[in-house]
């Protein structure tokens, strides 16, 4: 390509990267804006609303029951979700083929249609405003984003090792525990994050089965930007910002260590 | 115990082998078959409630469809989600597809900055990105802000049409910029210096060479796009107005204020065709021949 083309292609490039970008950035200044507003820009500076958030009982009791919701769906999603991959891995790709679209048709399904449904179930089993409705709701969307991890791993697994492992007289248990395992585990703890994630940032269905007694952090702030406009959110977002930068950070980190991608 | 199934002739420690291999036959079906139960428990059950109430409420029979193809609101809703949807689409095409491009035809480095801006929103909460462009769009926001400055008066962004489609597209964009990327990234660009040193202008070295072959990208990036656009509720429910009002608005509504599980079924029911018609509809065009990319 000749060079003003070139160029031309790296500014447009560089608005799409500022618009990608720019919204995430935009509420790390808000979140020290000294009065309650959300104008831009601040007009002061205080630590005001990161104490709101930590001292509040509703902003912290949502982030406590968020956390307790994502981290029990990240360990079901993450073994559900491995063990049908490795069920996948191994069937006629026929068949697999047809199971793996229906597995992860939660990616698709449009959230309110599917958080009307589940709010209708868990009406007639009490399951509203419950742990156990949180975390089956979010395993089962989260389940589709560890498939996927956990396959990718697996598809560039070479599995003439195991052959290997067993032929050296290991039983399977022991080839599975110390050829496999340590080879997909990038892709196990991938999938593992991403259902997290999934879980911590879902909102659709949350908003539908929430209680008075469990809150999740994004309905709390929902919530709270429709009801008014205040600046905790914007500490909400930037505490958030942080938390997943180091999150990828430490990931890129190791991820590079490792010499994959 | 989920060792895989060894090719038979290998010599396996022979500790009933047989046994073993009848084990594994089963077995492939026994791991998947957890998630199948929590899929149906979880979604095969309550689509099934949303579709059983849009018949069945509040009696038997096509009252609650024939109300929503009837009433003119309604058909002006479901016009306006799939205008917004497609314009979202555009937009994510148009950014994306050039973005997508860079990203092959820079060193590793550079392409691993792309990479982050493109996941930075991704992993960003996506309420907390609503929030962001609340404060960006809003008539006293940034952009009106910048525009006021530049002496060129003020725009009306949030609540608007418009304000949506740049919120909405934004979320969207790595939908978009992935697939277009895993596809790009398969092409030959010698293939490129062979049509210009054949004599084509490099327009028509593009057209003709690349952007067929980066086409299963477009259009498996345009319909995941168009599809999670169709649902999009968070977006439209707090950057929209009240004529912005897309068809998931319209379902919350209609189940947690009006208690009407029928029409709200029925408009669920809609949704829900349109996604499957439109995925089975577009799953033959976005089929690599030589490799079928994966969307991340």
């Amino acid at each position: 390509m000749k060079q003003p083309g070139r160029i031309l292609l790296g500014l447009f490039c560089l608005l799409v990267a500022v618009w990608l970008v720019a919204p995430t950035i935009v509420v790390v200044p808000m979140s020290f804006n000294d009065k309650k507003s959300l104008a831009f820009p601040p007009s002061g500076f205080s630590w005001q609303w990161y104490q709101n958030f930590f001292t509040n009982p509703e902003w912290s009791a949502s982030l406590v029951g968020s956390l307790k919701v994502a981290v029990v769906t990240a360990v079901f999603a993450t073994v559900i979700g491995t063990l049908a991959a490795f069920g996948l891995d191994r069937m006629k790709s026929r068949v697999s083929g047809v199971l793996r679209a229906l597995l992860i048709t939660p990616m698709v399904v449009p959230g309110v249609v599917l958080a009307v449904g589940i709010y209708a179930v868990y009406l007639d089993t009490q399951l509203v405003g419950t742990m156990t409705g949180f975390v089956l709701a979010h395993t089962m969307l989260a389940v589709p984003f560890v498939i996927i991890a956990v396959s990718a791993s697996l598809e560039v697994f070479d599995k003439r090792l195991e052959t290997a492992a067993a032929s050296l007289g290991a039983t399977r248990l022991t080839a599975f525990r110390t050829v496999t395992l340590p080879l997909i585990a990038p892709g196990i703890l991938s999938g593992l994050l991403f259902a997290f994630v999934t879980s911590f940032d879902e909102i659709i269905v949350a908003l539908f089965i929430t209680s008075p007694y469990l809150k999740t952090l994004p309905v709390q702030i929902f919530s709270s930007i429709t009801r008014d406009a205040d600046p905790t959110v914007a500490a909400v977002g930037t505490l958030l910002f942080i938390a997943t930068s180091l999150v990828i950070g430490a990931g890129l980190l190791i991820g590079s260590r490792q010499g994959k991608r | 115990m989920t060792a895989r199934a060894t090719d038979s002739r290998t010599a396996v420690p022979a500790v009933a082998a047989d046994d073993r291999r009848r084990w594994f036959r089963g077995q492939a079906f026994w791991l998947v078959a957890p998630a199948l139960l929590l899929l149906v428990i979880c979604l095969g059950l309550p689509l099934a409630i949303v579709t059983l109430r849009s018949f069945s409420e509040p009696q038997w029979g096509w009252q609650n469809y024939a109300w929503f193809f009837g009433t003119p609101v309604n058909l002006t809703v479901l016009q306006r989600t799939f205008t917004i949807s497609a314009w979202v689409t555009l937009v994510c095409l148009i950014a994306g597809y050039p973005y997508a491009y860079l990203m092959t035809a820079v060193g590793p480095k550079m392409r691993l900055i792309l990479i982050l801006c493109v996941l930075v929103p991704f992993w960003v909460s996506g309420v907390v990105r609503t929030l962001a462009w609340v404060i960006l769009l809003q008539d006293s926001g940034v952009i009106n802000s910048v525009i006021r400055a530049a002496g060129l008066g003020s725009v009306k962004l949030i609540r608007t049409q418009t304000g949506v489609v740049i919120g909405m597209a934004q979320v969207l964009l790595p939908f978009m910029i992935l697939p277009l990327y895993s596809v790009m990234k398969t092409i030959d660009l010698r293939l490129m210096q062979a049509a210009r040193s054949l004599g084509a202008s490099p327009a028509r070295a593009f057209a003709q060479v690349y952007l067929p072959l980066s086409l299963p990208g477009v259009y498996a990036g345009a319909i995941i796009v168009f599809i999670l656009a169709l649902g999009f509720y968070i977006t439209p429910a707090l950057l929209g107005g009240p004529r912005s009002t897309m068809l998931s608005t319209l379902i919350q509504n209609q189940v947690l204020s009006l208690l009407n599980w029928g029409r709200g079924g029925a408009m669920g029911v809609v949704l829900l065709i349109a996604t499957f018609v439109l995925l089975a509809l577009a799953a033959p065009l976005t089929r690599q021949p030589h490799k079928t990319g994966s969307g991340r």
